[in-house]
């Protein structure tokens, strides 16, 4: 459905990323990587520690740091050419068409600043509204991943783990982007909070329309949620298929290891 | 309290309760019940896996079990003795070397400046007094048990070494100590999907061969299930359910079990936009409920229990 170049919102050809290396050699994280994604689409990309998964996602935003450089490939979010856009546009465009959720709700949240800072630092940054109309629009998107407006004034430590990730969401929400990047965003969480979590995803999503890349190593997980799936192998996608078929008749040799490498629960 | 029963017991975990006494630097001093009335037993060469959510008091039992503080109240019996009362000096080494732990991070568990070889010989020597030719073959020996190549992992570092790898140097180490009882606390939360079966793997054979007892940690029911001879689910400090696996997988009874089971992604349901905040507004409810303290103890079938939930079957 969204293979469509026309129609998608993401879409990168012939990604090549290479690192540095302290020798002075090259090596290639991610080698020639195609995909696109849809409108609205929750595209899931799978893969051990080290295949590259990452790296795609840092790469979409231009957040790859040296030693990593992008050495081929193109990628056109919503009609932009990010590889061709001049730092100016680039910190413009961060957050607001593009935002990210990371692993590790506690290293995302600034310690020492209360959660109405780092909203209102998002806010008022890319908006440049006032303070009191940025504290309006934190309240706002609290009261959207059900959390009361007057934890807004609490330190990252006062709150559970599943309400700081609630609250890195909720961030990632506060410019309304057309694509949210979430690097495992539940790994660090119990199965109950979890499925909270996703939850609230799947409503948010509903109701903004945003497409996710979604990143995990749990294929069960992403199952559940995602419509395609990317499997990764050593900086290649060996297999993309919709969510259904990977998981019914999965076709590369690896898609089938990776399933019977995780126990699955069965039910009696 | 009634229990499944076993053949041999190794370890009786006896109405345990821990009551944390806290003084923080801001605020009011205040209680926390990390473990409140907790009985269990596992029989020797047998898996007993605590499954639960963080801050349920599973990690608090493991630790108490390894005698790293003494209970409020309650007692703990290794081999039928009691190991709040090993006053001897050579009683208390023999429960050190009897009973290990492997942690979750596999990565901080190692001294990244010391060689695999000086990790596996420090306790052959310290523990086992070995020497010359008998430790190198001891420390060979315990490297084959966990399925790692001596020659090609004994002169590494632990950064050379994957998680996986890493994890099995840990498990490894337990047995140069000579250990009857592993408690594993989270042994694979942190390593890659692709690996963690082989790691539950190999657990799953040293109790089979070589007869390890486990004391296995863990919020994932699913590996819970692939290793464990019986199960029990804890939360805010109690024992909400517990027996064989089949059971209470197949049949769950209390209501955080089920909001447990139900949540374990399953690939085959896709999550539902309707579902939206009902899940949530439930999970609250059975939380609330859960956190409960009660005495009521319900045989569901033999080998299968509930606490406080009076459901009909």
């Amino acid at each position: 459905m969204s293979d469509n170049a026309q129609a998608a919102l993401v879409d990168v050809r012939g990604l090549k990323v290479d690192f540095l290396t302290a020798k002075g050699g090259l090596f290639t994280a991610v080698k020639g990587v195609d995909f696109s994604i849809g409108r609205g689409e929750v595209l899931g990309l799978a893969g051990e520690s080290g295949c590259g998964k990452s790296t795609i996602a840092l790469s979409l935003m231009r957040l790859h740091r040296p030693p990593a450089i992008i050495s081929e490939g193109s990628i056109v979010i919503d009609g932009e050419d990010v590889l061709a856009m001049s730092p100016e546009r680039l910190q413009r465009w961060r957050w607001s068409k593009v935002s990210m959720v990371f692993q590790s709700a506690m290293n995302s949240l600034n310690p020492v600043l209360t959660i109405f800072e780092q909203f209102r630092d998002v806010i008022v940054r890319h908006t440049g509204v006032s303070r009191a109309r940025a504290r309006e629009r934190a309240s706002e998107l609290l009261a959207l991943i059900g959390i009361p407006a007057d934890r807004l004034d609490d330190y990252p430590h006062q709150l559970s783990g599943g309400m700081r990730q609630r609250v890195v969401l909720a961030i990632a929400l506060a410019l309304d982007p057309k694509l949210i990047i979430m690097d495992e965003p539940t790994t660090a969480l119990d199965v109950v909070v979890q499925r909270e979590i996703l939850q609230e995803i799947v409503e948010l999503k509903r109701k903004f329309g945003f497409s996710i890349l979604f990143i995990t190593h749990d294929l069960a997980l992403m199952g559940q949620f995602a419509d395609r799936i990317a499997i990764m192998l050593e900086g290649r996608l060996v297999e993309v298929a919709p969510s259904a078929q990977l998981i019914n008749s999965p076709q590369h040799e690896y898609t089938r290891r990776l399933w019977s490498s995780m126990p699955l629960l069965t039910r009696g | 309290m009634r229990a499944v029963q076993h053949a041999s017991e190794m370890l009786r975990i006896d109405g345990a309760s821990k009551v944390f006494h806290l003084k923080p630097m801001l605020g009011p001093a205040h209680e926390v019940v990390a473990l409140n009335n907790i009985s269990l037993t596992i029989g020797a060469g047998k898996a007993l896996a605590v499954v639960g959510e963080s801050g349920s008091g599973k990690s608090t039992l493991g630790r108490a079990v390894a005698r790293l503080f003494t209970l409020s109240s309650g007692t703990i019996f290794f081999k039928g003795k009691d190991i709040a009362r090993l006053h001897r000096r050579d009683e208390r080494h023999d429960y050190q070397r009897s009973v290990q732990m492997v942690f979750q991070d596999p990565f901080s568990a190692l001294n990244p400046a010391h060689t695999i070889q000086h990790h596996l010989e420090r306790p052959l020597v310290l523990h086992r007094k070995l020497r010359g030719a008998a430790l190198d073959a001891a420390v060979r020996e315990v490297c084959t048990d966990v399925e790692l190549d001596p020659e090609a992992t004994l002169s590494k570092y632990p950064h050379e070494l994957s998680g996986g790898q890493r994890q099995r140097v840990n498990l490894a180490r337990a047995l140069a100590v000579g250990a009857e009882l592993i408690i594993a606390d989270e042994p694979t939360s942190m390593l890659d999907v692709s690996i963690r079966r082989s790691v539950l793997d190999l657990m799953r054979r040293m109790k089979e061969t070589l007869a390890i007892t486990f004391l296995y940690i863990t919020h994932d029911i699913a590996t819970a299930q692939f290793i464990a001879d019986e199960i029990a689910i804890m939360y805010a400090g109690q024992v909400v359910e517990w027996g064989l696996p089949k059971l209470v997988i197949a049949n769950p009874q209390h209501p955080y079990t089920k909001l447990l089971l139900s949540a374990v992604p399953d690939p085959a349901v896709r999550l539902d936009e309707k579902d939206g905040r009902s899940f949530s507004s439930d999970a609250q409810a059975v939380r609330a409920l859960a956190k409960k303290s009660t005495e009521d103890i319900r045989e569901v079938q033999p080998g299968h229990y509930v606490r406080g939930y009076m459901a009909a079957s």
